[in-house]
């Protein structure tokens, strides 16, 4: 190689040149003596023309310098060394289209980069990422800094992903960990929640903007990737400590941030629909505890239900908080089973519910028309809360109330109410659950056709009031008619001394009226006629004994289903396959599945597998 | 449904095994065994019944020597697979002092003796075990017993085994309301408790498997008694 500052005069570089072409000529006319070039020797030299080009004036220039003056240097030096890589590569055009080729050798502009990549990336990449990240860090925190410098010192890494990785990305990735990890523990203590939020959207943001401006487009995923996890998965405690500042009322705006944070993490969302359905369950459980539960108000419990249950559905499904996300559906749906299935005072909430649309119902009723809308309303939303584990005992009160709406508020109750209001029950519920009642109400409906066509035939012919019965009978055969005399009712008139009052009592409050007592002679009221209340029975005991006993055929029924389908079965999985069956319509105790598995076996439709006691067999 | 199949079993094995006797009848030594055991038979049982009852098995007892509620009058029964109570029929006496090789008050005294190391056995024991609650069932399709002969039946076939198990259940059965019978599912329950379950701190007890209720109950009591 001549000396660089050396200028070289045309005369003296063309005889230089002469000898080439005179050499080129002596081959083309083919003159003895004259031998072909070594393109193997060649080749090697160009290789050396590079090692010696960068070993002695690449390196020695770059260490001198430190910092982002290395830096400078070193894209400088870069993209220098590429021009010297295509002209010299121009320069010996010949070996890349013969001898490169024949050899499968790597081509000339490769074996350029290549030298390049042993010789200074290996002994300068450390330094070269260190120097990055810091230029990086420096512009995470407000700083200007020269994007394209930074961008064309990655360039070098390029000599194929596997060093862009290795060398700079895994170190680049970790110490945005540790940056975030920072950031984390220093907004946690400062920030409320939705402080937080914030501050980690506009780090997102930053992070995605600084890959499109210098990094390689593979790292995205992967830098998006730790700064969510180190922002928002790794932090439990976010929610923990301030989940009522982002759960806060009217907060929908922080929500929908939040989503969309965490929307694309994988299982991001869990955390936020556990934090979703825990301050859901609070929240219910707390407003609900106190004055209602003692007071004893079903009407305003329910109310008050209904409406929290719209807030926070509106959070799911009106406003785009969570955009009807699944998981904050079931979240929601999770929290209401929670608070439903505790009891709330000393009553049952299938119980409350139940006098609720009682209450309800017989409103309807009795206003007819002109109050109807406002109370349909609370009844379509009504079970869409109210998600009770038990719901064959909510049909057992339910059954209870309609019986009476039906027997004494004949003349109050409206059979298409009553039958919406079935209808959505079964929407709810299944049609197991509601076939009884329906039953009720079509009985009745028989029951006075009969009473009409009994009317119109046999008025002429006999005194219907004694033979009623007679007729009722012959018609439903295979029904049973049964008298509740405890229902009946008797008018009395207790003759006291300032007047006369008409007592109604119960059948049974008759039969005692009949025993000796003592009088109060005195007594007075401002009414003509009273009602004398039966003492409070205890429903609630007798429903849920009868639900315990349908409980126990229904159990039974399913065991029998499942071991006959399956012959021979694990008793877990026999359990398993229980409780899932019945969820429809309640939450079985493993205890009574039990107790009705060892009645099965002791009546032998199931026997205890020989040998292995916790397996059972079916016994056709 | 042990008993189910053991019934069945009984059905089976009673003419074969009178078969057996008749074709092993040739041999004279046998015929000699048989008469004698048949001699024995008659002189405890009731000519116009034909079997051994109740004053038959205690005159039995006495010349025994042993109390005729002492667990080997059980294992005795359940040599000769006596199905009632109280009664030996001929056959039954026949299979089981046969298999004793006793045909004298002597030899079946001295029978008696190694007839509990072979029911102890494990192999036999099960059987043996599951034996004593039929042999309890004294009236038609009766499939359980009252708690009271329970306890007793416990403390006399599992007593010398597992006396602290069976201490605890039977002082269990006594004070609790909710079980007036016990039937062959739970009797079953009871022996494999006291075989599996490590006494007193039950620690490998799991109330998710299919153990009785009653067990579950026991437990649980047993860990009120300790606290």
């Amino acid at each position: 190689m001549a000396e660089p500052n050396k200028i070289i005069m045309l005369d003296e570089g063309w005889s230089t040149i002469n000898q080439g072409i005179t050499k080129l000529i002596n081959i083309l006319e083919k003159i003895p003596g004259e031998s072909q070039f070594d393109s193997n020797k060649i080749h090697e030299r160009y290789e050396e023309t590079f090692e010696n080009y960068l070993r002695s004036r690449f390196l020695p220039a770059i260490h001198e310098k430190h910092g982002v003056f290395m830096m400078r240097e070193f894209v400088e030096r870069w993209s220098r060394h590429n021009v010297m890589v295509r002209w010299l590569s121009r320069f010996f055009y010949y070996l890349d289209r013969y001898y490169i080729a024949r050899g499968s050798l790597p081509k000339l502009e490769d074996t350029g980069i290549n030298c390049f990549h042993i010789i200074v990336h290996e002994s300068l990449k450390v330094q070269v990422t260190n120097v990055v990240i810091t230029l990086i860090n420096r512009e995470r925190d407000g700083d200007e800094i020269d994007r394209t410098m930074l961008k064309n010192a990655l360039e070098n890494f390029d000599g194929g992903l596997d060093c862009y990785v290795d060398d700079f990305e895994t170190a680049f990735l970790n110490d945005t960990a540790d940056y975030c990890s920072r950031k984390a523990s220093l907004w946690i203590q400062e920030d409320s929640c939705p402080e937080y939020m914030i501050k980690a959207e506009e780090l997102l943001k930053r992070e995605k903007h600084s890959v499109s401006n210098y990094l390689h487009s593979s790292t995205e995923e992967k830098l998006l990737e730790k700064v969510q996890h180190h922002l928002l998965l790794d932090n439990a405690q976010l929610f923990e400590k301030e989940h009522s500042g982002c759960h806060g009322d009217d907060k929908t705006e922080d929500l929908e941030r939040m989503y969309r944070l965490f929307y694309n993490i994988r299982n991001g969302l869990d955390p936020i629909s556990t934090a979703f359905k825990q301050h859901v369950t609070s929240e219910v459980t707390t407003k609900n505890k106190d004055k209602v539960a003692v007071a004893m108000q079903e009407q305003a419990f329910v109310r008050r239900v209904i409406e929290l249950h719209g807030k926070y559905y509106a959070y799911v499904y009106v406003t785009i908080s969570f955009k009807k996300d699944n998981l904050f559906h079931k979240a929601l749906k999770e929290a209401f089973e929670v608070f439903c299935n505790k009891k709330v005072g000393d009553s049952l909430v299938a119980e409350l519910l139940s006098t609720f649309s009682d209450g309800i119902l017989g409103k309807v009723g009795a206003m007819r028309n002109w109050v109807m809308m406002p109370l349909r309303k609370p009844l379509t939303r009504l079970y869409a809360c109210f998600l009770l584990d038990d719901k064959d005992l909510f049909a057992g009160f339910c059954k209870k109330k309609l019986a009476r709406r039906l027997l004494f508020d004949k003349n109050s109750t409206d059979d298409d109410h009553e039958r919406s209001f079935l209808s959505k029950l079964k929407q709810q519920y299944g049609a197991q659950f509601t076939s009884k009642m329906e039953g009720m109400i079509n009985d009745l409906e028989i029951a006075s056709d009969t009473q009409n066509i009994y009317k119109v035939d046999y008025t002429n012919k006999y005194d219907y009031t004694s033979n009623d019965i007679d007729f009722n009978v012959t018609i439903k055969k295979n029904r049973k008619l049964t008298f509740l005399y405890s229902m009946g009712s008797c008018n009395g008139t207790g003759k006291f001394q300032k007047k006369p009052i008409e007592l109604i009592v119960s059948t049974h409050q008759a039969v005692v009226l009949k025993d000796s007592f003592s009088l109060n002679v005195e007594f007075t009221d401002k009414m003509r006629r009273i009602k004398i209340p039966l003492p409070p029975v205890d429903e609630k005991k007798n429903v849920i004994e009868d639900v315990d006993k349908d409980r126990r055929y229904t159990i039974d029924a399913s065991i029998v289903r499942i071991m006959k389908a399956r012959k021979v079965l694990q008793y877990n999985n026999l359990v398993t396959a229980c409780v899932e069956q019945l969820s429809r319509m309640f939450k079985p105790y493993f205890k009574s599945i039990k107790k009705r598995n060892t009645d099965l076996i002791s009546r032998e439709f199931l026997e205890r597998e020989e040998g292995s006691p916790n397996t059972v067999g079916y016994l056709a | 449904m042990i008993r189910r199949s053991s019934t069945k079993k009984t059905g089976t094995t009673n003419p074969s095994a009178s078969a057996d006797l008749s074709r092993t009848a040739s041999g004279k030594a046998v015929t000699k065994e048989l008469e004698r055991i048949g001699q024995l038979f008659n002189s405890y049982s009731n000519r116009a019944t034909n079997m051994i009852e109740p004053e038959g098995i205690e005159a039995l007892c006495s010349d025994l020597g042993v109390d005729h509620t002492d667990v080997r009058i059980l294992m005795l029964a359940w040599k000769m697979k006596s199905e009632k109570q109280g009664y030996f029929t001929l056959d039954e006496w026949r299979v089981g002092l046969k298999s004793l090789h006793a045909d004298t008050i002597a030899k079946l005294k001295k029978a008696l003796m190694d007839l509990e190391n072979e029911v102890r056995k494990p192999s036999n024991f099960l059987d043996f075990y599951s034996y004593a609650f039929r042999y309890c069932l004294t009236e038609e399709k009766q499939k359980s017993i009252d708690t009271e002969s329970i306890c007793e039946l416990l403390d006399l076939v599992l007593g010398s085994q597992f006396s602290h198990q069976v201490g605890s259940l039977v002082e269990y059965l006594k004070c609790q309301n909710d079980y007036k019978v016990i039937n062959m599912d739970q009797w079953m329950g009871f022996f494999r408790f006291c075989k599996e379950i490590s006494f007193p701190d039950l620690k490998n007890y799991d109330p998710d498997l299919a153990w009785p209720l009653i067990l579950d109950n026991f437990v649980d009591w047993m860990k009120v008694q300790k606290s």
